[in-house]
């Protein structure tokens, strides 16, 4: 078994504490703040995941971790040792970018070995090493190929290599599935996970698309306009958003919100359903005139509006098709939700309401 | 349709294809084959407007040849501009690709700006440049030598070149060099390692561009350069196979011929292999 003996090997060179951490880091581009004071631990061997819309910095904030960004104030603490002005090649992390970013001029194995021929490693270490990080992504047939000869799948996997090959003390991820058709990307999906779990090295991964942050991370860091909104698991941050931001970026459909005087009611549309077979005990209802139905296969998504109030009022409930209640459109029916399913944020904040209920 | 007309129309298709190939084809190699025709025609049957100029109507001569490399200091010129061409492009490389490479990343207003400023010194002619170049040489102590030239020559030869590379150094993705800084190289050893590696094609281009352009250079050399063991080619040719009204064609375009095969085939040698699909599979 000459992979594990070469994996036991990398596990020696481990950094004892491989944690990645960001204290009040921010960026500011010519009159923007991309980044904007935000504090962040990734734990050892933790996949986190920084979700966010386009534009929220979260490639910013990876590119300053990476060390190809310098911050404007703030630091950087990998493996416990501050690296804020330290250049990328003394960070000790690999970075598999979105574009792959292979060498082509190189062949697969030129490609794999580019980090450790850079180290100055011993030609037969580097040759086993390269052997192993191979033979884990199912790529030796291709070693003597150029880039330009391989699919985007296989591409993926020589970058992944590539990374993988150097026993980093952190691994950073820059939504590197999103070049992949939908299929494959599932099964990437299953795969990256896998490896984390193999290599139990600290991961953080970039993504936009909160289904794969949801199925890739340990936890989730939200980012919104450059500064941090909220980070815990992947269940806290869906029963739990702290605020408006977080409750109608993650879901599909987002979160339902009924205007107030002073505050927003919100909940999730699979938790707004026909009072008749809503759970007993303390439950909210409403009037609820159904305008459309859809009918999506497992689910189906009832659009319509609360009736007897002023504002804005329209809601989606997502109904599992095994609930054989007949909705149709233009129809009043009565909906509900529990009481703790429901969720009040600020007016003017946008900040989670806590304690005092309707 | 009936499958005559189909084939009919597949024919007229293939037909059009074939002229406009056949057109350009001899629309290029033309001036090659009018050097190739001149050069071993004798001088009567080419002033003889009643021969068909494309054929050999008297047998094909090497006297235009023997002239050539006989009566005049061809060889001498030929190695003179290889000489001088060799120089500058060494100076222009040395020159254009960290310039060219610097002015790719700069991506602001400033960057823009220096480009278009670099652009523009390769606009101001010789005709207006020699006045000022004549002083520095003579300041320099440089008349009558290639050395002049060796350095007047960048003048043009790097803006020229700065802009071919800025295009090819631009195609090159950012995150590849960002990669090969985190895979542990520093920003110049990424360049070396991963920028030039990938840019070789319009390395290559560049030189080739540079030597041309030295190659064929007249006004300056004509000013700066008197002793004819000094001339180059391009110089030379004209001064000595043009005696008052007396054009010796056979020889010039011998000379021509000379001058410009070897340019021409290591263009195509290397250059069409190396543009093709050379960063490809880089990225996506």
């Amino acid at each position: 078994m000459e992979a594990s003996a070469a994996a036991v090997e990398c596990n020696e060179n481990l950094n004892d504490m491989a944690t990645v951490e960001v204290r009040s880091i921010r960026k500011e581009f010519a009159e923007t703040c991309a980044v904007d004071g935000i504090d962040l631990l990734a734990k050892e061997g933790e996949f986190l995941v920084l979700l966010g819309p386009s534009g929220c910095g979260k490639t910013t904030l990876m590119r300053m971790i990476a060390g190809l960004e310098q911050p404007t104030a703030g630091d950087i603490v990998i493996g416990g040792k501050v690296v804020t002005h330290l250049p990328p090649r003394a960070r000790n992390i690999a970075m598999v970018f979105q574009s792959y970013a292979l060498y082509p001029h190189m062949t697969v194995e030129g490609n794999i070995s580019f980090p450790l021929r850079a180290a100055g490693m011993p030609r037969d270490q580097i040759e086993r090493k390269v052997a192993w990080a191979a033979k884990m992504f199912g790529i030796e047939r291709f070693l003597n190929r150029k880039p330009r000869q391989l699919s985007g799948g296989e591409r993926q996997r020589v970058a992944l290599a590539r990374a993988v090959v150097r026993e980093p003390v952190a691994f950073l991820l820059d939504e590197p599935l999103s070049n992949l058709d939908a299929k494959l990307r599932n099964s990437a999906r299953d795969e990256l996970k896998h490896l984390q779990r193999e290599l139990a090295t600290t991961m953080i991964y970039v993504s936009h698309d909160q289904a794969e942050a949801m199925g890739l991370g340990d936890r989730i860091a939200i980012l919104n306009q450059g500064k941090l909104c909220q980070v815990g698991t992947p269940q806290e941050i869906y029963r739990n958003p702290v605020d408006i931001f977080t409750a109608t970026f993650i879901g599909s459909p987002p979160m339902n919100l009924l205007e107030d005087k002073d505050s927003y009611t919100g909940f999730r549309p699979e938790d707004f359903l026909p009072k008749e077979i809503g759970a007993d005990g303390n439950t909210v209802s409403f009037p609820f005139r159904v305008t459309r139905v859809e009918y999506l296969g497992a689910d189906r998504l009832v659009y319509g509006a609360i009736e007897g109030r002023t504002a804005a009022t329209h809601v989606i409930s997502k109904m599992p098709t095994m609930l054989r209640t007949e909705v149709k459109a233009g129809q009043l029916y009565d909906f509900s939700v529990r009481q703790e399913d429901i969720a009040r944020f600020d007016r003017s904040t946008g900040a989670r309401l806590y304690g005092a209920r309707q | 349709m009936t499958p005559f007309s189909a084939r009919a129309g597949k024919a007229a298709q293939a037909t059009g294809h074939a002229a406009i190939l056949v057109f350009f084809v001899t629309f290029l190699a033309f001036p090659f084959a009018w050097m190739v025709i001149t050069t071993f025609k004798t001088t009567q049957d080419l002033h003889n407007v009643a021969n068909n100029p494309y054929l050999f109507n008297d047998p094909p001569t090497l006297d235009h040849l023997r002239t050539l490399f006989a009566d005049t200091a061809f060889v001498q010129w030929l190695a003179n501009t290889a000489m001088v061409g060799a120089a500058v492009v060494i100076i222009t490389l040395a020159l254009a690709i960290p310039a060219g490479y610097a002015l790719s990343r700069m991506t602001g207003a400033l960057g823009q700006s220096l480009g278009v400023g670099i652009f523009l010194t390769y606009l101001v002619p010789p005709t207006i440049l020699f006045i000022p170049f004549a002083r520095i040489i003579a300041a320099l102590g440089l008349q009558d030598s290639l050395w002049s030239l060796v350095l007047v020559y960048p003048s043009f030869t790097v803006p020229f070149s700065i802009w071919l590379l800025m295009g090819f150094f631009k195609a090159i993705p950012r995150d590849i060099e960002d990669a090969a800084m985190i895979d542990g190289l520093s920003r110049f050893g990424a360049f070396l390692r991963v920028v030039m590696p990938i840019s070789l094609a319009g390395i290559l281009t560049s030189i080739i561009f540079t030597f041309t352009l030295v190659t064929q250079e007249f006004v300056y050399g004509v000013i700066f350069i008197t002793a004819s063991s000094n001339y180059t080619v391009s110089v030379g040719v004209p001064t000595f196979l043009v005696r008052g009204d007396v054009y010796f064609s056979g020889s010039m375009m011998g000379a021509c011929l000379i001058a410009s095969v070897p340019i021409a085939i290591i263009y195509n040698f290397f250059v069409d292999r190396f543009v093709a699909g050379f960063t490809g599979g880089a990225v996506k």
